[in-house]
């Protein structure tokens, strides 16, 4: 059975779905504020990053980094309502993309096994 | 195996190895974070010598084009070498030109003791004893001097000096190319949005002229804005280029840019995008046409930092 990542599609796939995410994480009154003053093509750079994270694709984020790169928002107020929003818009754009539901839940499942490394949360599950 | 210089010094690379592991290696911090060519953080730019094409993957045409690669992805076959993103040659100038193109701004041009290869629409930094300014360049590779245009600064030492004492056949270093505000020619039918206030319009003129030169096809918006109408300049030049190159539409205007842009309902999907000019107008104008479905990797962007701080912009 081919892997999550590739079921989705791959390297295309993540092209494909960035702007579409990125572009309601930039209008969701919820989460907006957290994205305000950052460089929009390196904020898109990092949306893509992550979200090849959550297709199960190549990318090599420790939980050490997880924590280091959200510690600032989290200072800033970040906590689970603002992961959930993100889940909820991830789960929005593929759909939007037509990937079947099932899969969809295995992306979100992937999103919130970061979840308590973004909120600095216990101990670095794998540092 | 094959070999990088950077920073004056070689580095072997051993079989398999990445140039971000082989620097690492051999004690070199290098800025990364994924590891796997996707975050950007270890940009890097090759001077001689191919990237591998694995590792401009993701990457805009423009950067490509420069040589920019992913050092944590860059696995190399063959002899490289490399800087950081924002390494630049510098170059003895002298003042040619020195015209008023309106009450505050000067066109300024320069011809160079060395040959200073850049793309229309990119900037340098003018270095004077204890100073340094950006400037983005307004003329062609092809034309015999450097253009750009200098708006006086209240206070300002560089623009001061341009405006004030400095004459023809007086000196100065620049440093550069650098940006990746230009042309490129992937679809020569692509509508084109250019989008500058002020002295933003000068790597516009560049860049117009640039795709014409290459045989652009498609429609050309320009827009220029300006508080008052003094600021609008070079308006005849542009007004002629329009009306002798139908897929040119040139819109000077007093009304705020974003507000001129997307009064009109428009698809902005196909379109690319050239914003220049004060950072918090490129920011708006980024951010609005991306949420009007510009693509990001469309969208090509200079924002004229105040004093100095230009250099640290990579991209």
């Amino acid at each position: 059975m081919p892997s999550l990542y590739e079921r989705l599609g791959g390297a295309p796939a993540v092209d494909a779905a960035v702007d579409i995410f990125y572009r309601k994480v930039l209008q969701d009154e919820r989460i907006s504020r957290f994205f305000d003053d950052v460089d929009m093509e390196r904020q898109a750079a990092k949306q893509k990053a992550f979200l090849t994270m959550v297709f199960g694709g190549p990318a090599n984020y420790s939980g050490l980094d997880m924590r280091k790169g959200h510690a600032h928002l989290v200072s800033r107020g970040l906590d689970d309502s603002h992961v959930d929003a993100v889940v909820e818009l991830l789960g929005q754009t593929l759909q939007e993309l037509g990937v079947p539901q099932a899969d969809i839940e295995e992306v979100a499942k992937l999103a919130n096994s970061v979840r308590d490394d973004v909120l600095s949360r216990g101990s670095s599950a794998h540092a | 195996m094959p070999e990088i210089r950077y920073n004056g010094r070689a580095f072997g690379i051993h079989a398999g190895e990445t140039v971000l592991e082989a620097l690492e290696r051999q004690g070199e911090a290098v800025a990364h974070s994924c590891r796997a060519g996707l975050c950007q953080s270890c940009l890097m730019r090759c001077s001689t010598g191919m990237p591998p094409a694995e590792a401009q993957k993701g990457l805009k045409d423009n950067q490509k084009a420069q040589g920019y690669f992913l050092s944590c992805v860059a696995r190399p076959e063959q002899d490289l070498e490399i800087g950081l993103p924002g390494d630049a040659l510098r170059v003895e100038a002298a003042i040619a030109e020195l015209a008023r193109l309106s009450e505050t701004v000067m066109r300024v041009r320069l011809t160079t003791a060395a040959a200073l290869p850049y793309r229309a629409g990119q900037y340098v930094t003018f270095l004077r004893p204890g100073l340094s300014r950006s400037y983005s360049i307004a003329s062609l590779p092809e034309e015999r001097a450097l253009e750009f245009h200098v708006r006086r600064i209240e206070g300002g030492q560089m623009s001061g000096w341009l405006h004030g004492q400095a004459a023809v056949g007086d000196t100065l270093t620049i440093q550069g190319p650098l940006g990746d505000c230009f042309y490129t020619q992937r679809d020569a039918a692509q509508p084109l949005l250019l989008a500058g206030a002020g002295t933003g319009l000068a790597p516009l003129y560049g860049i117009v002229r640039d795709a014409l030169r290459q045989g652009h096809t498609g429609p050309i918006l320009l827009y220029h804005g300006a508080r008052n109408a003094q600021g609008l300049y070079l308006v005849d030049e542009l007004r002629s280029l329009a009306a002798s190159h139908p897929q040119v539409a040139y819109h000077p205007t007093l009304t705020p840019l974003d507000e001129a842009i997307l009064g009109g309902k428009r698809d902005w999907k196909p379109w690319r995008g050239y914003f220049c000019g004060d950072p918090a107008l490129v920011n708006v104008l980024k951010k609005k046409l991306f949420l009007a479905g510009m693509p990001m990797r469309e969208i090509f962007a200079d924002a004229f930092l105040p004093a100095a701080a230009k250099p640290a912009a990579l991209l």
